[in-house]
């Protein structure tokens, strides 16, 4: 016998409509039309769709065309490069500070607040932020030139590490969170038994510790592989619109829209992006299976 | 046997030192920028790290008198719009997952599975259709283009977050409430909303972070200097002043100090509120 005050079901449409006409209008219905967005001409943003054009706009996405667009490649790279460095530093580097300070007892509350800080900030800011840094007459030149190196146009010389860094940077302090968290739910029982058995240092990091974390990390990994396919307002603030060797995948789309109001182009892309998505976490997910201990 | 938990495989110095440099590269920039904000442009590209220097309020009269929008109306804008998503937010989804979660019917299972495809849409999807839509109904270049979406892009995530709140509620309190006299929708009122607020706080704090710090959106429909919120006034400053870096360095400034003193104040919450979705339990 359930509860009498839900028998009648009447009242459970009242409370579901609202949700789900929102999620309907807003985003199924615009996902379905894009994609047949992008199999007609659209010239201007807002425009309804146009003649029908077939796969034109996704023979510019395939390699080694003749209709192959070069800035998409240098965007696909981009993105895909991105994606291996956020889920090699980003999540390294968060791993490696959870352990040292899961190894310490006072200040960790402090670092976590530290680390986290950068998440909360716009990524518009802290691109700005970092654009000021960088700058040619900048404080970071302005060290090099004092230890009596040159000047470096980060921009132009070493213009995927000037977008990536930042990026990683800022998200670092998210799974450093994550991670802690999922450390300080390791019981003390095992830590102890591993002590008293002779497990310390290094050893039990490799033998106790991550195999315990595997499922948080695999957590992580997934959510920084999707992260780093909506990237956008950081490198949009940080490049000028026309500056090709930083496209990422996101960028590329809005550049097409607004600059060169190539409008279904752009669907075609950001269907492009949802597949790439799809496909990177379905591959994760045969690739790392969560275990249950 | 705190200490034998401890183990003590490398030098604490070492550790500190690690963890201690981390800090300071989300420190130091923050701090570099509002020291700076109070020099001139030339005495920025000169000297960058001097302490020693006069300081001008000039960079600041300049970032409210020169945009074609001041600061301050780019806040309350801000605030208008993160503030209308996060109250639908949290009704529709507050709404959704008590339905979701105390009535069994038909199709239950087919819309939780709506619900959970609905966090896979990246906003790159469906913002073209969006904006076809919203300059067929007129509100482009008007704050309900940016709610509308925005709040269409958090329910999901909020209504996973309330269900699993809801989800390890005893029932009991409701059905006794309904028992005296309540009906449905005053049990909603007057019990479910109350008990929740934990979970609301988390979802309050992640719709209202998130569409405060959404460039991409405001992009595509704050067209006008009235209508700018905060981010897309930081975009659109940068470009028109980008070589003033006195100016972009009090912009900076102002928009970093009041997150960072909410952040001070709040940040238990706000450090739950954006991991919820990643920390189970």
């Amino acid at each position: 016998m359930g509860p009498m005050i839900y028998k009648k079901k009447w009242p459970a449409v009242f409370f579901l409509t609202p949700a789900f006409l929102f999620m309907l209008i807003f985003l199924y219905y615009p996902f379905f039309q894009n994609i047949v967005n992008s199999f007609f001409e659209i010239r201007q943003l807002g425009a309804p769709a146009g003649d029908y054009v077939g796969f034109e706009n996704y023979l510019k996405l395939v390699p080694g065309l003749s209709t192959t667009d070069p800035n998409m490649m240098t965007a696909i790279k981009n993105t895909l490069l991105l994606m291996l460095c956020t889920v090699v530093f980003q999540v390294g580097i968060a791993l490696v500070l959870a352990l040292l300070v899961d190894t310490v007892r006072r200040g960790s509350q402090v670092f976590r607040t530290l680390f986290f800080f950068p998440i909360v900030v716009s990524a518009t800011a802290l691109g700005l932020l970092f654009n000021l840094l960088l700058m040619t007459r900048g404080p970071v030149n302005q060290l090099i030139e004092s230890l009596g190196g040159e000047a470096i146009i980060f921009r132009e010389q070493f213009t995927f590490l000037t977008m990536a860094v930042p990026v990683i940077w800022q998200y670092v302090g998210f799974y450093f969170v994550i991670l802690a968290t999922g450390l300080n739910n390791i019981s003390e029982d095992i830590r102890e038994a591993a002590e008293i058995d002779g497990a310390t240092g290094l050893r039990r990091v490799r033998y106790i510790t991550l195999p315990l974390l595997r499922n948080v990390l695999i957590t992580c990994l997934t959510l920084s592989i999707t992260g780093s396919l909506k990237v956008f307002d950081m490198p949009w603030v940080m490049f000028p619109p026309y500056f090709s060797d930083a496209y990422l995948t996101g960028t590329y789309m809005y550049y097409q829209t607004f600059e060169k109001s190539n409008v279904d182009y752009a669907a075609a892309i950001a269907v492009f992006i949802v597949l790439l998505g799809v496909l990177l976490s379905q591959a994760s997910k045969m690739i790392f299976r969560e275990k249950d201990y | 046997m705190a200490s034998a938990r401890r183990g003590r495989f490398l030098p604490h110095l070492f550790i500190y030192t690690v963890l201690i440099l981390w800090s300071l590269t989300t420190v130091l920039p923050f701090l570099w920028v509002v020291i700076n904000s109070f020099k001139n442009r030339d005495i920025i590209q000169t000297q960058a790290f001097s302490l020693l220097f006069e300081p001008t309020l000039d960079n600041y009269i300049k970032t409210f008198t020169r945009p074609p929008q001041s600061v301050g109306m780019a806040y309350l804008n801000s605030v208008i719009i993160s503030g209308a998503v996060t109250i639908l937010v949290m009704l529709l989804a507050g709404m959704a997952a008590f339905a979701m979660t105390r009535y069994r019917f038909h199709g239950r299972k087919a819309l939780d599975a709506l619900i959970i495809a609905s966090l896979m849409f990246p906003v790159f999807s469906t913002i073209l259709p969006v904006f076809q839509m919203m300059s067929a109904l007129g509100v482009v270049d008007n704050p309900l283009g940016v709610i509308l979406p925005q709040t269409a892009g958090n329910l999901a995530f909020a209504i996973v977050i309330l269900m699993g709140y809801i989800r390890g509620l005893p029932v009991d309190l409701e059905e006794s409430a309904f028992l005296e006299g309540c009906n449905v929708f005053q049990v909603f009122y007057k019990i479910i909303l109350p008990i929740c607020r934990p979970a609301f706080a988390t979802v309050a704090i992640f719709a209202f972070l998130w569409s405060y710090n959404d460039l991409f959106t405001q992009l595509f429909f704050l067209r006008s200097p009235r209508t700018w919120a905060i981010t897309r006034f930081l975009n659109e400053v940068s470009s028109q002043f980008g070589t003033d870096y006195g100016m972009m360095c009090a912009v900076v400034t102002l928009i970093v100090i009041p997150v960072l003193l909410v952040y001070i104040l709040l940040q238990k919450n706000i450090i739950r509120g954006l991991t919820a979705g990643a920390i189970k339990g």
